[in-house]
């Protein structure tokens, strides 16, 4: 088990032919994720090398891409200016599972994909934009994480879960465990953006019902509520052991910090204020990555 | 991207939002010649981005052109909240009868944009949301489907805005979303949006933050760029594309990615030492941008060790260390760096940083982000 992909999982890479979604896309197929097509308009009826000698079918339009290879995950690798409207049409052409990596997409643009997916297509889950992806250890790796610095879950647990509103914060997350030797189920970045297709609490759900995940590690950083109110779900729904890291405890007020997302303002979106509310859900909290990482252990030894 | 009162009243007139007659002035001579434009009495309004500018006494009536000249010149010049005033913007004095509030902006909680409109303008609405909760309509708009002028009325309506002003108001309201939309702000706010005694409404002060990442399809934002008040490193950052961020510590910071690099400032604070900067190399950052982060940090005197902190994943570790390495050959660094490389092919990289036979007194490499935090700042503390 493990949560939104698996090893079955079919997936189209959109923009293969670009070099972001080349070489991404390429990692992703050596990793062992089932790379069954790419999209590129205009390059359709073309295919893209792979390192082992085989070819990955490149099509005009992800309807003929989905016909013809049975894909439902969709990894989308292009420009911001292009990356709204490749969202819709994989929507559009039925994927239920959409990535999409594209960093600088503007806000409006984000608010408007957001909710024409919530009102068209409610069965179809978008991961970021601007996010990492996600990675199933030994199943399947979708996005730009390094497969290796992934530890494989063992078979019989503990095995820990990982959502992450930071990229690079979510590699280190990865990193810590692999330190430890503690196996994970599934690695979900979720991005900083001010609008994620996908949200804590969309996570912490799957996560909760996911028999292979035994324990939760959450990654969050200053700015918006999103860690707040992941804690009154926390607190209500999640049984399962959970430590935690806010990024940002050091952040000067008023300062966007890179991330869109990632300000805080008048008190509001602070550190502080998302670590107490963690912690008064029964969240083990942190100070850094490392001891996220070292509280995580702790719980492991317990179970 | 904060815009200063005036663009933001000449960001407004771009979608027929009402603002008053004036214009902006670098100086006195060119505030007089404003001020006959625009018509006396006029309003002279110190421009810097920072609340509390009339208490400051950054905003003048005068009523004629020796009044201008006074105002003017004590205004330029003038230092509010540690803002330097370069210019002022005069405009035509309104008559006000009421004066109400009115702001666009994205609820990140609810994903959908947020209507704010209060018949008590002219104060900061904050004090509003406090004092007087239920003298503030919320309404949510879905982006999808926009605000209709029926919808506007209704919320000007429920804002008991006063009833000669409603259809005005609602009028704004539609503009100044197509404003918030098309013009792709993170925050379009007008307040006060005064009534005047003639019965017409008009936008008496602008706020207006533009969305950065929408800059590609707006040429019209080159002149905001123009007067963005950047220190000297932000603008040489800007122009290689780090997001970078001046602070008053010794460990210049390099980083790949929003929350490793504010985790860096967190993890050098917690060792006892200060950062210098947050500094965002961003995703899939070449050797370029790294030898140019490195330009960038190198140009801070307070600079005592410089910690690179890089997890690559669509960051090659091959390019940072090329760009260190580049960086190396072209400028005497100013101080020694501590290097962690994780992640995407850190293992060429740490080989190419190897083979470049730097000496450990300018570059050390740590397996871990504490360890490497910890030589950082012993580094810059002088205490290894």
């Amino acid at each position: 088990m493990a949560i939104f992909v698996n090893a079955d999982t079919k997936v189209i890479v959109q923009g293969l032919t670009g070099g972001q979604g080349k070489y991404h896309g390429l990692r992703n197929q050596a990793y062992g994720t089932q790379i069954v097509g790419g999209v590129t308009p205009g390059k359709g009826g073309t295919d893209v090398a792979t390192p082992d000698g085989g070819a990955i079918p490149v099509f005009n339009t992800v309807a003929e891409a989905v016909a013809a290879t049975g894909a439902t995950a969709s990894f989308i690798a292009v420009p911001p200016k292009a990356a709204a409207a490749a969202i819709l049409e994989a929507a559009a052409a039925g994927i239920a599972f959409i990535v999409c990596i594209t960093e600088g997409i503007p806000a409006q643009d984000e608010a408007k994909v957001f909710n024409t997916l919530l009102r068209n297509y409610p069965n179809t889950r978008l991961l970021g934009p601007n996010c990492p992806g996600i990675i199933s250890p030994g199943k399947c790796n979708i996005g730009i994480t390094a497969g290796e610095i992934a530890q494989l879950p063992t078979a019989d647990g503990p095995n820990v879960g990982i959502v992450s509103r930071s990229g690079t914060l979510t590699y280190q997350a990865l990193y810590e465990l692999k330190q430890r030797g503690i196996g994970v189920s599934t690695c979900v970045g979720i991005g900083g953006d001010p609008v994620p297709g996908t949200n804590f609490i969309d996570c912490l759900k799957e996560f909760q019902a996911d028999p292979e995940t035994h324990a939760i590690i959450m990654i969050g950083e200053i700015g918006g509520s999103a860690e707040e109110e992941a804690a009154e779900f926390i607190k209500a729904n999640v049984t399962k052991p959970m430590s935690a890291y806010i990024a940002g405890v050091t952040a000067p007020e008023g300062k966007k910090m890179g991330h869109a997302g990632a300000i805080t303002s008048g008190g509001k979106g602070t550190a502080q204020g998302k670590m107490d509310a963690l912690r008064a859900a029964g969240v083990k909290v942190g100070l850094n990555p490392t001891e996220a990482g070292d509280l995580m252990a702790e719980i492991i030894a317990t179970l | 991207m904060d815009l200063f009162e005036y663009q933001g009243k000449q960001y407004f007139a771009r979608y027929d939002i009402p603002v008053s007659p004036g214009d902006v002035a670098y100086t006195v001579d060119e505030a007089v010649a404003a001020a006959e434009m625009a018509g006396y009495p006029v309003v002279v309004k110190a421009q810097v981005q920072v609340g509390g500018r009339g208490k400051a006494g950054g905003i003048k009536i005068a009523d004629n052109a020796d009044e201008v000249r006074l105002h003017a010149g004590n205004i330029i010049g003038m230092d509010i909240k540690g803002h330097l005033v370069k210019r002022v913007w005069v405009e035509h004095a309104s008559d006000i009868s009421k004066e109400y509030y009115a702001s666009y902006s994205l609820d990140r909680a609810a994903k959908k944009h947020l209507l704010m409109l209060s018949a008590e303008g002219g104060v900061e609405i904050e004090t509003v949301a406090v004092e007087n909760p239920d003298a503030i309509v919320l309404l949510h708009i879905d982006p999808v489907d926009g605000i209709s002028l029926e919808t506007a009325r209704d919320a000007a309506v429920r804002a008991k805005i006063d009833a000669e002003a409603v259809d005005g108001v609602a009028d704004m309201l539609v503009k100044l979303y197509r404003c918030f939309t098309e013009g792709d702000c993170d925050l379009a706010e007008i307040n006060p949006l005064i009534l005047r005694p003639d019965g017409g409404v008009h936008a008496l002060d602008a706020k207006v933050s533009l969305d950065n990442n929408a800059g590609y399809r707006h040429p019209e934002w080159e002149e905001f760029r123009a007067t963005e008040e950047l220190d000297e490193r932000e603008q040489l950052a800007r122009t290689h594309d780090l997001q970078y961020i001046g602070l008053d510590g010794t460990v210049g910071i390099i980083a790949n990615g929003a929350g490793l690099a504010m985790s860096t400032l967190d993890v050098v604070n917690q060792v006892g030492g200060t950062a210098a900067n947050f500094l965002d190399i961003g995703g899939g950052a070449n050797a370029d941008m790294m030898a140019a982060a490195l330009g960038v940090i190198n140009s801070d005197e307070n600079v005592k060790s410089i910690f690179i902190n890089i997890f690559g994943g669509i960051t090659r570790g091959e390019e940072v260390a090329k760009g260190i390495v580049e960086a190396m050959g072209r400028v005497e660094l100013r101080a020694p760096i501590v290097i962690r490389l994780d992640g995407t092919n850190a293992e060429e990289g740490r080989q190419i940083l190897l083979d470049a036979g730097i000496p450990e007194s300018k570059l050390v490499s740590k397996p871990t982000m504490l360890e490497a935090a910890r030589a950082a700042v012993a580094l810059a503390n002088g205490t290894n």
